[in-house]
């Protein structure tokens, strides 16, 4: 192989296309490696019936960070994001719950339910847009490490310790808890209805393999409230033509600056010299051989596929072993031939151009979760569900219409073991239908189309080991300068000149684009490329 | 008091949030619900249906029409072929713009015109000698802009005539059920979009028509408030916002040539005489004062500014039409201009504005510095200059490619 390349990123997924745009905006030579045939990774679209573009993984986007989309000229490159007017809840009673962009709108709502948390839901907003603000801080640097003595790292905690301060005592009292915290009991700090709580604990449950009573779940709700800053008026949306149209859009910078990708090159291993990367091999058997090589792959797979125990110290791989990521949902994609309409709020009107949560009282999610604990899928489970062709006509033909429903929980470890998914998939795809059924009268009729995509299906298709949709569990014990281990965080693994910028480094999951920016930024502030 | 298009009856049940405006004489919706966002995102992304009726129309025939509409414009409209449209602004004999609009040729002796102000008069006075007359048809003849990409889509569900290959700034006549419309590929989107014209007795059969059809594109019925950002984004100026009618203002600093409000590109100077014709000549030699600049207003400076006093950074969610201070830099001693309408850019990401600068700075690229009020204190932040039009995407002026 004549060509020698700055760097080798291993994957195209949104975060390995963002770490080649800053790269080949710096002026390097860089390669991307995509297995699959289609680019973006877990923000990926594809035409799986013929006129429905699916959001075949994730389907919505609030996190990701707008400075990326500045420095890379994303809009230009057709990054396009359509808000989301609503939050919809509908209930078995045949009531429903509409929380609206419109706050006077959302009040009346919510009043039906609870005066009180009515008038307390602005407070709660406003809080959690101080904690976002501290959260922000957190995001968009690579996490300092603590324990470290290092002046430069020191100065970096005094600008947290900063922010923190700024938050005052009592919302700094607030943060601690939020750390700790259950998502529920957090939420019990201001409201009183079940109607409520539950699609708002919610957030805090996702990707995890926890409940919405477990502690530490507080966290990733505040995860979820992020997007609310940086001055877009709604914290999600869909992106125009599917998710996959965020990778897209990366990718065409990448290029434009210069980036050479690739798909269909899966690689096989990082080649590995004296303790060093130098290449990598492609499963077809090519080597090709690069200055750096940046993983977008999950830590355990980055580590014990790409390098492979033989090359790891004992220490890392049990440490990497540890790392949990117990991926726990599912999604089920489906083609409808009409607009799926609910019994309880009909028509298509604007409640449904935002997200419906399946989530009617905190019991019902616990015993979601029930089911989950003893290794079985939930058959009655919480459900994101979004129907992105009210609002983006490009991605199903005229008056026909995709419903993309995330499920949980679906432990990847089924009792049987994970390989035995195949045998429930239906049966998965199943209770799916048949929970929405009961809110959509007539829904089975009017399906044309349906995938079904267990934690198994995630893990065998877009390589996130055992499915977990965020490259790693969101809990505190492997966050922040401890993302994914301690001590090789920062975006450094334990082999010279591999690095890391999937979502399984900090700031974490998600589409954000940070794991990829942070780790060009941090290589080429190093000097290491 | 304003009176009520023939949409009313539709416009005024949907108008959930009673947000109306007046517009020429008329209630005119200013957005359907209490944020205008959706609206403006289904003129990005699918459809909007906007009720246009408040325009000024003119219908102009004759045999001398197409060399009065010369004589009257700053375009030589006897130039424009049968079937097309032109959009030109029209001056007074100093070359101080009157007003601006449309102006679509039917026939060889037929012309159709929309302005933003009465005109009638205006155009009267200058009819002596031409074998022409000019109709004031605005009350009869109602208006509807259907603008987004599925636009195209939905017409083609009931109209008897080949849009594929209408091309932009194109028009027609169609059949409708059993009534006539006309169909311009024109709009204040600066998107693929139509504007529709159509008897007033039959308006209420086609919004019908057009609301059905259009819910399988997604369309739905847009206001002002989310015209108004699409127009920005598209650096589409607005009378008696971004410039004034010449005839209207007091004092001459209020007047403009359509060199320095971005019209110079329809002036067809070099031909027979026409309003402003030597004013225009002469200030084309002798260069102009004022330019209309599009400005990109920092963001991070802006948000830098905010996060000082602790807050995440704000921009209003509607479009702004405030008179804001231009500075060479950011001393604020030497005030250059004012922007005159801006918004945020959802689409573009960007803080966007329209700006009268003085000429002499209007270069591309170029750094000013804009006004801006943070927690009731002022500041400025940079402002790079750009060309007016800051969105202009590719379906705007294509055709499907015919298989
Ligand atoms: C079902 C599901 C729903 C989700 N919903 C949302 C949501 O709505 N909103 C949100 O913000 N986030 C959501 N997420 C999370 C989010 O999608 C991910 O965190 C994010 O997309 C990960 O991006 P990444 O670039 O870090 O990694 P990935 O997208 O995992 O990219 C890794 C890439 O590496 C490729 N690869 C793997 N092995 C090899 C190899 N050997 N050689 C070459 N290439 C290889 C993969 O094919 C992939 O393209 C969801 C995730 C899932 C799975």
């Amino acid at each position: 192989m004549s060509k020698r390349y700055d760097s080798i990123i291993i994957g195209g997924g949104h975060n390995g296309l963002i770490c080649a745009a800053y790269l080949a905006k710096a002026g390097r030579k860089v390669l991307v490696l995509e297995k699959r045939h289609v680019l973006g990774g877990a923000a990926v679209s594809e035409e799986l019936y013929p006129g429905f573009t699916f959001s075949v993984a994730s389907y919505v986007v609030s996190l990701f960070r707008p400075h990326i989309i500045r420095e890379l000229n994303l809009a230009k490159h057709g990054y396009e994001i359509i808000p989301m007017d609503c939050s919809f809840l509908p209930l078995p009673n045949g009531d429903s719950l509409a929380r609206w962009a419109d706050p006077q709108r959302s009040r009346r709502e919510i009043a039906r339910f609870s005066q009180k948390d009515a008038e307390t839901y602005p407070e709660f907003s406003r809080v959690m847009t101080h904690m976002g603000k501290l959260a922000k801080a957190v995001i968009d640097h690579p996490a300092p490490d603590i324990t470290s003595m290092n002046p430069r790292e020191l100065a970096n905690i005094f600008r947290l310790g900063r922010t923190f301060k700024g938050l005052g005592p009592e919302l700094l009292h607030l943060n601690t808890k939020l750390v700790t915290m259950s998502a529920l009991d957090f939420l019990d700090l201001w409201f009183e209805s079940d109607v409520l709580k539950a699609p708002m604990a919610v957030s805090g449950i996702i990707g995890t393999f926890q409940g919405v009573r477990s502690p530490g779940t507080a966290y990733v709700l505040l995860h979820h409230y992020m997007g609310q800053l940086d001055g877009s008026f709604r914290s999600w949306g869909f992106s125009k033509g599917g998710t996959g149209g965020v990778s897209l859009a990366c990718a065409s910078s990448a290029r434009s600056y210069g980036a050479e990708i690739r798909t269909e090159a899966a690689v096989q291993q990082v080649l590995i010299k004296n303790g060093e990367a130098r290449g990598v091999v492609l499963e077809n058997g090519d080597e090709i051989l690069a200055n750096s090589i940046v993983s977008n792959l999950d830590p355990n797979r980055t580590y014990l596929k790409m390098v492979g125990e033989s090359e790891l110290d004992d220490e890392v791989v049990k440490e990497i072993k540890r790392y949990k990521l117990r991926g726990s949902s599912g999604k089920v994609n489906l083609a409808l031939d009409r607009v799926p309409e609910f019994s309880c709020r009909p028509g298509d009107g604007d409640h449904i151009r935002g997200d419906v949560a399946i989530a009617p009282s905190i019991d019902y999610l616990e015993k979601a979760f029930d089911q989950a604990k003893y290794g079985e899928f939930s058959t009655r489970p919480y459900i994101n569900a979004v129907i992105p062709s009210l609002t983006d006509p490009s991605v199903a033909p005229p008056g026909k219409h995709i419903l993309s429903c995330f499920v949980q929980y679906a432990p990847y470890h089924i009792k049987e073991g994970a390989e035995n998914w195949p045998k429930y998939r239906e049966a998965f795809g199943d209770a799916v239908v048949d929970t929405m059924a009961e809110y959509i009268p007539g829904l089975k009729d009017m399906i044309l189309y349906r995938q079904v995509l267990t934690p198994w299906d995630i893990e065998q298709t877009m390589g996130l080991t055992e499915g977990n949709i965020f490259q790693g569990e969101l809990s505190l014990e492997q966050l922040l300068f401890q993302r994914p281990l301690a001590g090789y965080a920062k975006y450094k693994t334990s082999i010279n000149k591999l690095w890391m910028c999937g979502s399984g480094t900090h700031p974490g999951g998600g589409i954000m684009g940070a794991g990829g920016e942070l780790c060009a930024k941090t290589m080429l502030n190093a000097r290491a490329i | 008091m304003p009176i009520k298009s023939p949409f009313f009856p539709r416009t005024s049940q949907l108008c959930t949030s009673m947000y109306w405006k007046e517009w020429a004489g008329y209630h005119a919706v200013s957005s359907y619900g209490t944020l205008h966002d959706v609206e403006y995102f289904a003129f990005r992304y699918s459809a909007g249906l906007l009720d246009i009726t408040p325009l000024f129309k003119y219908k102009i025939t004759g045999t001398d029409s197409a060399s009065f509409l010369s004589r009257v414009m700053v375009r030589d409209i006897s130039q424009l072929k049968i079937g097309r449209v032109t959009y030109c602004c029209w001056c007074n004999e100093d070359g101080k713009v009157v007003d601006d609009g449309t102006v679509m040729r039917r026939g060889e002796n037929e012309f159709f015109v929309t302005s933003a102000d009465p005109c009638f008069s205006w155009f009267s006075r200058f009819t002596r000698g031409y074998d022409v007359e000019v109709n004031d048809i605005s009350d009869q003849i109602a208006g509807l802009a259907v603008q987004g990409p599925t636009s195209r889509d939905i017409l083609k569900k009931f109209c008897d005539v080949d849009l594929d290959s209408l091309k932009f700034f194109s028009t027609t006549s169609a059949k409708v059920k059993d009534f006539e419309i006309y169909i311009s590929r024109t709009g204040y989107t600066g998107d693929l979009g139509y504007e529709l014209w159509i008897e007033n007795e039959n308006a209420l059969t086609l919004w019908d028509l057009i609301m059905d059809y259009g819910k399988s594109y997604d369309l739905r019925p847009a206001g002002l408030a989310a015209l108004d950002v699409t127009r920005v984004e598209a650096g589409l100026i607005l009378k008696d916002v971004d410039y004034y009618n010449a005839l209207h203002t007091l004092i001459e600093d209020r007047m403009s040539s359509p060199y320095e409000i971005s019209l110079g590109w329809t002036v067809n100077l070099e031909r027979d005489p026409f309003n402003g014709q030597a004013a225009l000549k002469a200030e084309k030699q002798a260069g102009s004062n004022w330019a209309i600049v599009g400005l990109d207003i920092d963001w991070v400076e802006i948000e830098e500014l905010y996060n000082r006093h602790g807050l995440p950074p704000e921009v209003g969610s509607t479009a702004w039409r405030d008179s804001i201070p231009i500075y060479v830099d950011s001393s604020m001693n030497k005030q250059i201009g004012y922007a005159t309408s801006g918004t945020w850019s959802p689409i573009l990401k960007k803080n966007i504005a329209l700006a009268t600068i003085e000429k002499k700075y209007d270069q591309i690229d170029s750094k000013l510095q804009i006004e801006v009020t943070v927690e009731h204190k002022r500041h400025t932040v940079t402002a790079t200059v750009s060309k007016p039009q800051f969105y202009n995407p590719e379906r705007k002026t294509s055709n499907p490619v015919k298989s």
